[in-house]
């Protein structure tokens, strides 16, 4: 489906332009109240970039708080299993707060912090986004405000309970669908009402610009700690990349560094949900269309009339009709492949992880593995796939277990 | 018309010596016949300019009453089409009343621009007010927009410093939406003395009027915001009060006559609104 390339760029790297535009993606699509403290952002993140001491303080939590750098691990058991190619896993599970969140998380809290705000705001969705926002809040000693959607906060509990222990405050949404999306309006809302001293601290790579420049920034210490890894291990780079998408913060953390190595494919896998022709999924790319929401361009589910489609996916984190305007632009030049895994073979991945490496992964990320199950079997013995493991599945217990008739 | 009407408009404002009375509702609203009753009957209770509201699914600089006022005309079948529809209906007894459509971007975009500023300017739409269309953004719709003489009414708001606002009255037209707080549409109450300082910065920048709103509920507020400003905005309390008439089964002409006597108490503020700083 991917449009015809008008040009094949020198990098793909070199995005976004001045204005936060990936090709037609991007942009800064807000009300006129924000703004101006999203040029104060853009200009406090540049002279951030170029302070040694900001790089280098972000490096001493992510070492030292974060648990970085995470494990790139040889999944013996799973490679066997298929029989085919060489599946290499980035344990992201394994950092403090048990997801990939936290890396984008600790890079805004000190901007935040270097900004002089008092007051921190997020949205959620499955919850480790705002477990991981709560986190660096208490750990920075700023008040947290953490919007998550009625329906999320039903089915994540756990979640929930997290963030309160760490100091949020969590607030229900319980307009529109009650889910991420009406988390993000909401916490725009409560920013427009707070300017003066509010940093939102948004968890994927969507929103206006600088968002999904920056929080891609701060994830892609997952593809180059992956890369360097990987020569180490392997004495070469991976062949297939392959990452989970919702917004898309995990898939374009991996994807980024090994956007110029032209020898790398690189799959997405987006929450295909009950089928991509029942409706009832989350794939923007496969079934949406260019669109303008939450401060942004992207492929965007919606009706004839613009109106925005409610997503869905067993997976609260996949649960998003949009996608990061990087991922929309990725797609139209052909860099990366999308595609998708249902809700019953990202349930199937999650089981078979568990069993063979004593893994539970996230449900997000089990959407990952259902791709890597589809195509390993078929690759050569020396093909070899890196997998982001974004995410740990503790919190998706409870889902899991309805979902397999299990009484807990 | 277009843009000359909104000028000719807030002229005869001036004329008469008074502020002028903006009135917001959202189309289709509970229904689309109601919605068109209510604006049809707008002019006659007092508004001299109505915006219109396009719903839209995620109105992320709304609050709860135009957020519901949205989801009742999306739940029953509005649609930017039918919206345009409407201003044709009403324009054909209703040449002098300006009207303004007001929303946000991606309905207008799935529509396509060039499509919906024909459709738009043939129906009889003089202005735009596109919320997540900040000027940063001016190639989208802005400058398509001027090209055909529709006017691009710009939100100016509290955090839009002195730096920035020529940078966003540039290609501004019509008129000026003060936005009098931080926040979203129906919430605080404004303060009436940060306002007149509001609208005195912005007439150093300016020659349009400047229409306020954001928070103006009742006609003692329209009547103090109406003496610091060219046009007092009414929105969710109207809205509000659509709401309501609808969950009581009211629609039709009944809902409309409710409304326009609340819209006549706000336009007998404005009307006897003390003129100081404007």
């Amino acid at each position: 489906m991917a449009m015809a390339p008008a040009q094949t760029p020198n990098s793909y790297r070199e995005g976004p332009d001045e204005h936060g535009h990936f090709g037609i993606y991007g942009g800064r699509f807000v009300a006129e109240t924000l703004m101006p403290l999203i040029l104060d952002l853009e200009k406090a993140y540049e002279d951030a970039c170029k302070d040694p001491s900001f790089r280098a303080e972000l490096d001493y939590f992510l070492e030292h708080y974060v648990g970085r750098p995470s494990p790139l691990y040889f999944a013996e058991r799973l490679t066997d299993h298929f029989g085919g190619a060489k599946i290499y896993l980035k344990r992201e599970e394994l950092n403090h707060t048990g997801a990939h969140k936290i890396n984008n998380c600790m890079g805004q809290i000190l901007l935040a912090k270097r900004m002089g705000k008092k007051r921190i705001i997020a949205e959620t969705g499955a919850g480790q986004h705002g477990v991981a926002t709560a986190t660096v809040a208490a750990r920075f000693g700023l008040p947290c405000t953490i919007y998550m959607g009625k329906t999320d906060i039903e089915r994540q509990s756990p979640n929930v309970f997290r963030m309160k222990l760490l100091g949020a405050e969590v607030v229900p949404v319980t307009s529109g669908s009650q889910t991420l999306k009406d988390a993000m309006n909401e916490a725009l809302r409560d920013w427009v009402t707070q300017v003066e001293d509010t940093f939102y601290i948004i968890g994927t790579v969507a929103g206006p610009h600088p968002y999904p420049a920056m929080v891609r920034d701060f994830q892609a210490v997952i593809g180059n700690e992956a890369k360097a890894q990987m020569l180490k291990t392997e004495g070469r780079l991976p062949d297939t990349l392959v990452a989970c998408v919702g917004g898309g913060s995990n898939a374009i953390g991996l994807f980024y560094p090994f956007l110029d190595d032209k020898e790398v494919a690189i799959d997405a896998v987006e929450a295909a949900g009950l089928g991509l022709e029942s409706g009832k999924h989350a794939a923007s790319l496969a079934k949406g269309r260019p669109g303008v929401l939450h401060g942004n361009r992207t492929y965007l589910l919606q009706d004839d009339d613009g109106q925005i489609i409610e997503a869905h996916s067993i997976s609260a984190g996949l649960d998003y009709p949009g996608i990061g305007p990087e991922h929309s632009w990725l797609h139209d030049i052909g860099r990366v492949n999308f595609v998708s895994a249902t809700d019953q073979e990202a349930l199937d991945a999650f089981q078979l992880c568990a069993k063979l490496e004593g893994i539970i992964p996230a449900l997000e990320s089990s959407h990952a593995l259902a791709h890597v199950a589809r195509i390993a079997p078929d690759l050569p013995k020396d093909h070899i796939i890196l997998v982001n493991l974004s995410g740990r599945g503790d919190k998706d217990i409870f889902t899991v277990a309805t979902a397999l008739g299990a009484k807990l | 018309m277009t843009v000359a009407r909104i000028d000719a408009r807030f002229a005869a404002l001036k004329a008469e010596g008074r502020p002028g009375l903006v009135v917001f509702v959202t189309a289709g609203d509970p229904d689309l016949e109601t919605s068109f009753e209510v604006i049809r009957a707008l002019p006659a209770a007092g508004a001299d300019v109505i915006e219109i509201g396009m719903p839209f699914t995620d109105p992320m600089a709304d609050g709860p009453a135009i957020q519901a006022a949205g989801l009742r005309a999306l739940a029953n079948g509005q649609t930017l089409a039918k919206t345009l529809g409407l201003v044709r209906r009403f324009r054909e007894t209703d040449q002098a009343t300006p009207l303004v459509l007001m929303g946000y971007y991606n309905p207008i975009y799935s529509y396509g621009v060039p499509r919906f500023l024909t459709d738009a300017k043939a129906a009889g739409i003089d202005g735009l007010i596109v919320v997540d269309l900040p000027t940063e953004e001016d190639p989208e719709l802005c400058l398509p927009a001027l090209e055909q003489d529709i006017a691009f009414i710009r939100l100016a708001t509290p955090t839009t410093d002195d730096k920035r606002l020529p940078t966003v009255l540039r290609h501004t037209s019509g008129f000026v939406y003060y936005v009098s707080i931080n926040g979203i549409t129906g919430s605080a109450a404004p303060d009436c003395n940060a306002v007149a300082a509001a609208v005195a910065r912005l007439k150093r920048h300016t020659e349009l009027p400047v229409a306020v709103g954001f928070g103006i509920r009742t006609p003692e507020q329209a009547a103090e915001i109406g003496g610091n400003a060219d046009a007092a905005v009414v929105g969710s309390a109207v809205v509000s009060m659509i709401g309501e008439a609808a969950a009581e089964g009211l629609t039709g002409k009944p809902l409309a006559d409710r409304i326009s006597a609340f819209v006549a108490t706000l336009a007998a503020g404005v009307r006897g609104a003390k003129r100081s700083a404007a």
